[in-house]
């Protein structure tokens, strides 16, 4: 994956220039401004508040046990608004911000293709019709609750549901293979929060430091 | 104040300003003010509300807007749930921003390479955490969770084709 080797970024600095002294329109030079040189190769042109919305609401409606991995698949598999390595840096960064991965990462993705409007029509989306869907659920799921069909089919989702999740964990550590000390810190973070089950606050406060001196030793 | 809707709106804004790592983090909070602080709901119903937002389709923090609903009905649904997403829009909005200018930066390619491992064993302590407790160690559902991995490692069709399998299966009781 590219951005252990930060200095092979390579080309594509001076689009922004490029885009103005060409005479590009404004919104065009916006779009431009938020993504960064390098990390194109993606359909990105054209994408409008209203096709973010919707593609976002496609999702909400089916994202069972956490709508993440399916976020991914929308925006990298199916559109590919993202490179699979865009994605992975801004789901990075998001999961450091409060309000969740999720969230962050819609907003950022939103964002870079559409601007402020963009990131409110992909929250919007991701949110509004699960919203409406889950107090529908909450009056039929009191009438039916007792009904076993119903349990066994949410407990089979729910298994099924941590399959999309195992495969996104795998699909992130990949790219990471000849990296030991991005290994060794996604172990210890595994072993941290998924084995011990220390509270979040604790593993951040330790583990970040570290894995900045270690991308900066490994850096040097 | 005297008013749910605006005390739950506020409690809920602020919860998010805080919430790093999701919104799933402030639920323990969210449960002690809408229960013991305040008495809008039992205990149970609480539980009730958070299961039925784990089971439905759509980001976890529709947990909130359940706690809404149950308190203030569409009004209490609405801004509890404008109240989770406002902060992390602002929040994230600027971080991406951010990005766009320093992403080039050294010292920010340096804390990219550094979160980006953690981020993702987070993702795998969850997985792992999730299959645990979907599962409780029995095999049938345990497959399920590795052959759902394994059809999206190996294709890239729709992830609702293994879900789908998972809810007819579970239907029928065989799993």
């Amino acid at each position: 994956m590219r951005p252990f080797h930060p200095r092979a970024l390579a080309g594509g600095w001076s689009r922004r220039t490029m885009a103005r002294s060409r005479g590009h329109g404004l919104g065009e030079y916006r779009k431009m401004q938020h993504q960064m040189p390098g990390e194109a190769a993606t359909s990105a042109e054209g994408v409008t508040p209203l096709k973010l919305f919707l593609g976002f609401a496609s999702i909400g409606f089916v994202g069972f046990g956490g709508v993440m991995p399916w976020v991914r698949w929308l925006v990298v598999d199916r559109k590919s608004w993202c490179s699979a390595e865009e994605f992975d840096n801004l789901f990075a960064l998001a999961s450091f911000l409060p309000g969740g991965n999720v969230l962050g990462v819609s907003v950022m993705v939103g964002g870079r293709l559409a601007g402020r409007r963009g990131s409110l029509a992909a929250v919007l989306g991701l949110v509004a019709p699960p919203a409406v869907l889950v107090c529908l659920m909450a009056e039929l799921y009191r009438r039916h609750q007792h009904l076993e069909a119903v349990q066994g089919m949410i407990g089979a989702l729910a298994s099924a549901a941590a399959g999309l999740i195992v495969a996104m964990g795998l699909r992130m550590v990949w790219p990471m293979r000849r990296s030991p000390r991005a290994l060794a810190i996604v172990l210890v973070v595994v072993v941290a929060a998924g084995l011990l089950r220390l509270p979040l606050v604790w593993i951040l406060l330790t583990i970040l430091p570290a894995s900045l001196l270690a991308a900066r030793l490994v850096a040097r | 104040m005297e008013n749910p809707v605006a005390l739950l709106t506020l409690k809920i804004l602020f919860l998010s300003c805080i919430a790093v790592g999701g919104f799933i983090a402030t639920v323990p909070e969210l449960n002690r003010f809408a229960v013991q602080v305040q008495g809008w709901m039992s205990d149970g119903t609480f539980a009730t509300l958070f299961a039925l937002s784990q089971a439905s389709p759509g980001p976890n923090l529709i947990i909130a807007t359940l706690v809404g609903w149950e308190v203030a009905g569409f009004a209490g649904a609405v801004l509890a749930t404008a109240a989770t997403c406002l902060p992390t829009l602002v929040i994230a909005y600027q971080a991406m921003r951010l990005r766009a200018h320093h992403g080039r930066a050294r010292w920010f390619l340096l804390v990219e390479r550094a979160i980006l491992p953690i981020a993702v064993g987070l993702i795998l302590a969850t997985a792992i955490l999730l299959t645990a407790s979907a599962s409780g160690a029995a095999p049938p559902k345990l497959a399920l969770t590795a052959l759902t991995a394994v059809f999206l490692l190996a294709t890239r069709r729709s992830p609702l084709v293994p879900l789908a399998i998972a809810a007819v299966l579970g239907g029928a009781g065989w799993v």
